[in-house]
């Protein structure tokens, strides 16, 4: 093993080391901001290099399969053997990188957002311990090493997206983030008790060794375990049914909502399913689940975004938009085309979300300068900031239009390189779903392009709706925030490098970088493939789109005649339904969460707990003692005649004894 | 002969104690109960224990029962007062337990004496007929008692002495009216 | 000879005595029942004597020490209770109820 690789612990240990530090001056010192900016940026750069040293190390190897390095022996009970071990192989080092760098650069970010914010410690304590677990997760060599990580970062999102917990609305919103997300974890704990049941471990490489021996292909079991799995993804990464929360999780710091919820968390359940792609590739309906599911939350999310004015919130619903397209290509087989985009879009979207967070931090100062109390994430209270804010305008646009899928950027290849996918396993028969699902796919690209377009119009173009005192306090944000974005449109432009389509030259890296790790999966899969001239339509197509959305957006839409948030004229119709999310909430509270709660309350606790329990065991056996008791005292009569008759009584038990011996 | 004058004997003395647990004057029961002694210390002497019927009619009927009669004078308790028995449930249960006591009693003396009983078992113990009898003869009904009293059992013979001061001191400490 | 006839003898003046503690409620008779059945259990002794020696009398001569001492002992006692209670009816007697 090269001994750079062996060093691998050392990313983990680093942000662990940045959340102990930083934690213990959020008790001690919490006004030391100079030291815990420099430690918790400083960690996650430090974790950065030595994962570049890693990768570098790996690529130089040569070595396929990667390398597990174990750290210690966990558990060996019975037939249960769990090492904490790390796996390094060419999927984890994507999310290494991934991860490692997009932190980083969200950690300077928040240098400057939270500045004046009086938990700065403590945000950047959860923010490296977030990482940690992050890191934990994506380079767990078993299942449980990746569930630690899979907990762990539902934890620090409940931490952080409550992080101003004294407002009741954001605490809930970290509430519903857990709660939301454990019903997804109790299906990964089921799929992982299926799978050390069938195969009779729990390690990635000896589960994948057996998986083809022990399970049938299409078999019960191992479409029951892939769907189980797929739950959890469906909690973590909020797609139908359990995607509710992300929207809500907008109440944490925005580069919070940047790095949790767009590029690194979120994308989790996407690297579980790469992971896990030989398990999928054995069952074929689940597979299909996932991209019909995918399709489906993608078109979804796509619809309510078209008319939120919260400007986070339009990110959001984008963001489990942008997933459901994730899913579309791990779902249709198509591993490294999910991969890709994960990748892209942590690139764009960490992007908007860290200008929106300039946004909405110019927008707070000026109104905290007016001493006014408006929505500053209101777009309908924004409007020509291009003016004051050129750069974040300019670097937005950016990955706006990779977004859009306008060709060059790197959303249009990863996104073509989905949407292409699909339409390849389509056919006749049963496979005609496979179009459904790209015209499904399609649709919500050309929404992509609408909505996004519509943002950046009433947030940079048109008049300006923030109030005339205010206006004189918009400025551009500062370079410790505008820096990182600059880093990150980088990526979001040339990204697409990383794997462009067949027909062009130079085709296919990431495609290949990845190919040890879904070789093994691949037999199961079907091989499709387009036709030059069907894949050249489809990229044309798919620029049209773009183009198309952008430009009705532009067209279309008029800034000058909204009216700021406070005066605003309420929706009607089935822009109200959009703007409500299709009442997804209201019907989860009715449906779900009513009833059980009702069930709590009567029958749980009253009835159970109140009745069962302590009416009749606790108080139940105390009555009951005291039954005894007030018997035994009804026998202490205190008259000598009871006494004697007792006596007398005991004296003929034991003549019978002797008696009959 | 014995044989008619122990039926006598038992039946006199089993229905002066019937009437004695049966009359309501302390009074009463007292005089019948010094009557059934005076008939079981002739019992005693029928069954050759001459020592311990002469014992009998003085330190039983004459002492402890003098005592007892003391004791129902000073609390003037001579006369019939209402009757102390107990009522129909009392007697019920009484009779019942009683009953069984007896019924168990007579099943332990099958035990002993019936075929297959302890009596064979121990019928190396037993002695000839007429022994105790003889006995008495060679060593004066005195005798009978005294010999293994002052040799055997000279130890708890001193015991029993010890018995009676601790039981005289008691007596003495517990009747006070001022200790 | 007699061994049997005066076994049930004993026998009965014994149940006749634990009837009379059963059945009185004046602590003295009560008393005198037990000295009742104390001289059954002599009588059963002094029977058996007759079959397995003198011992018996020996234990009967005991046995009448030790009701005498008792008896005096009792007796006080009764007394000491009638001086507080001005009764000796057993039913009176119920401080130790509960």
């Amino acid at each position: 093993m090269p001994p750079l690789i062996a060093l691998v612990w050392l990313v983990v240990a680093l942000p662990l080391a940045g959340f102990v530090i930083n934690g213990l001056l959020a008790f001690v010192r919490p006004q030391a901001k100079a030291v815990v900016s420099v430690v918790g940026v400083g960690v996650l750069v430090a974790a950065f290099l030595v994962a570049v040293g890693v990768v570098r190390a790996l690529a130089a190897s040569h070595a396929e399969e990667g390398f597990v390095v174990t750290l210690w022996q966990w558990m060996a009970v019975g037939g249960l053997h769990v090492d904490v071990a790390f796996q390094v192989d060419h999927l984890s080092a994507v999310m290494l990188l991934v991860v490692t760098g997009v932190s980083a650069v969200i950690h300077l970010f928040s240098v400057g957002y939270m500045r004046e914010d009086p938990g700065y410690a403590r945000y950047f304590a959860y923010l490296n311990l977030f990482v940690f677990f992050m890191l934990v997760l994506v380079l767990g060599a078993s299942f449980p090493i990746m569930f630690i990580g899979w907990e762990g970062v539902g934890l620090c999102s409940y931490l952080l997206i409550g992080f101003w917990y004294q407002d009741k609305e954001k605490a809930d919103a970290g509430k519903k983030a857990f709660i939301m997300n454990r019903i997804g974890d109790f299906g990964f704990l089921v799929a992982m008790f299926m799978i050390f049941k069938a195969t009779g471990t729990l390690a990635f490489d000896e589960v994948f060794r057996e998986a083809s021996r022990v399970f049938a292909v299409g078999g019960p079991t191992i479409t029951a375990i892939t769907l189980f799995l797929f739950l959890g993804c469906t909690g973590k990464s909020a797609q139908i049914p359990l995607y509710t929360w992300l929207p809500d999780a907008m109440a944490g710091p925005t580069p919070v909502s940047a790095l949790i919820h767009a590029a690194t968390m979120v994308t989790a359940g996407v690297y579980l399913v790469a992971r896990t792609n030989l398990l999928f590739a054995l069952a074929p309906l689940s597979s299909l689940v996932v991209a019909a599911v995918g399709a489906l939350t993608a078109i979804w999310a796509a619809s309510i975004a078209l008319k939120q004015w919260d400007i986070k919130k339009v990110l959001a619903y984008s963001t489990v938009s942008q997933l459901g397209f994730m899913f579309i290509g791990v779902g249709v087989g198509a591993m490294a085309a999910g991969i890709f985009h994960l990748v892209t879009h942590a690139f764009f979207k960490a992007l908007l979300f860290l200008g929106s967070g300039s946004v909405i931090h110019v927008m707070h100062h000026a109104y905290h300068a007016t001493h006014r109390h408006d929505d500053a994430q209101d777009m309908r209270n924004m409007g020509g900031l291009g003016r004051w804010m050129p750069w974040t305008a300019a670097l937005m646009w950016i990955a706006t239009l990779a977004i859009a899928g306008i060709p060059g950027f790197s959303g249009f290849f990863s996104k073509d390189e989905i949407l292409a996918s699909a339409f390849a396993h389509g056919g006749p028969g049963l496979l005609v779903l496979f179009y459904v699902i790209w015209g499904l796919g399609t649709l919500a690209a050309l929404m992509t392009a609408f909505y996004m377009t519509r943002m950046m119009l009433y947030t940079f173009h048109g008049p300006n709706r923030t109030g005339d005192a205010e206006r004189g306090h918009l400025h551009e944000a500062p370079w410790v925030m505008t820096g990182p974005l600059v880093v990150l449109a980088v990526g979001a432009a040339l990204g697409g490098l990383l794997n462009l389509p067949e027909v062009l030259p130079g085709n296919g890296w990431l495609h290949r970088w990845l190919e040890p790790v879904t070789l093994a999966g691949d037999v199961y899969r079907t091989e499709a493939h387009l036709a030059a001239g069907a894949e050249w339509g489809l990229l044309g197509l798919a620029t049209l789109i773009a183009v198309a959305g952008i430009a009705v957006a532009w067209r279309a839409l008029r800034p000058e005649e909204l009216q700021p948030a406070a005066g605003a004229v309420p929706e009607t119709g089935l822009q109200k339904w959009l703007l409500k999310k299709w009442y997804v909430d209201e019907i989860y509270d009715r449906a779900i969460v009513r009833p059980l709660v009702w069930l709590s309350n009567r029958i749980l606790w009253k009835g159970v707990d109140d009745g069962a329990i302590d009416s009749v065991g606790v108080n139940g056996s105390a009555r009951l003692a005291r039954g005894f008791g007030a018997i035994g005292s009804w026998l202490q009569t205190g008259q000598v005649s009871t006494y004697v008759f007792f006596f007398v009584v005991g004296v003929l038990l034991l003549l019978r004894a002797v008696t009959r011996t | 002969m014995h044989t008619a004058i122990f039926w006598v004997l038992s039946v006199v003395a089993v229905g002066s104690a019937l009437l004695c647990i049966t009359r309501r004057s302390p009074m009463a029961s007292l005089l019948w109960l010094v009557l059934t002694m005076f008939m079981l210390a002739g019992l005693f002497t029928l069954l050759d224990a001459y020592f311990i019927g002469v014992v009998q009619v003085v330190v039983y009927a004459g002492a402890i029962m003098v005592l007892f009669l003391f004791v129902v004078q000073l609390l003037n308790l001579g006369r019939a007062g209402p009757s102390d028995l107990k009522g129909w449930f009392g007697r019920a249960v009484a009779f019942l337990l009683a009953a069984g006591i007896g019924v168990q009693l007579w099943a332990l003396v099958r035990a002993v004496r019936g075929p297959g009983g302890f009596q064979s078992q121990t019928a190396a113990f037993v002695l000839p007929e007429g022994s105790v009898a003889r006995l008495a003869t060679e060593r004066q009904a005195l005798g009978v008692v005294a010999e293994p009293l002052l040799r055997q059992y000279l130890v708890p013979f001193e015991i029993a002495s010890v018995v009676l001061l601790a039981a005289i001191v008691g007596a003495v400490v517990l009747a006070k009216r001022k200790i | 000879m007699l061994l049997g006839p005066a076994l049930g003898v004993s026998a009965v003046l014994f149940v006749l005595g634990v009837a009379g503690v059963l059945l009185r409620r004046n602590a003295i008779v009560i008393f005198m029942c037990v000295e009742l059945m104390l001289n059954a259990v002599n009588l059963t002794f002094v029977a058996l004597a007759q079959q397995l020696g003198p011992e018996g009398q020996v234990i009967v001569f005991f046995v009448m020490a030790v009701a005498a001492a008792e008896a005096a002992v009792g007796l006080a006692i009764i007394l000491a209770v009638y001086r507080h209670r001005e009764s000796v009816n057993l039913q009176d007697i119920n401080l130790l109820r509960g």
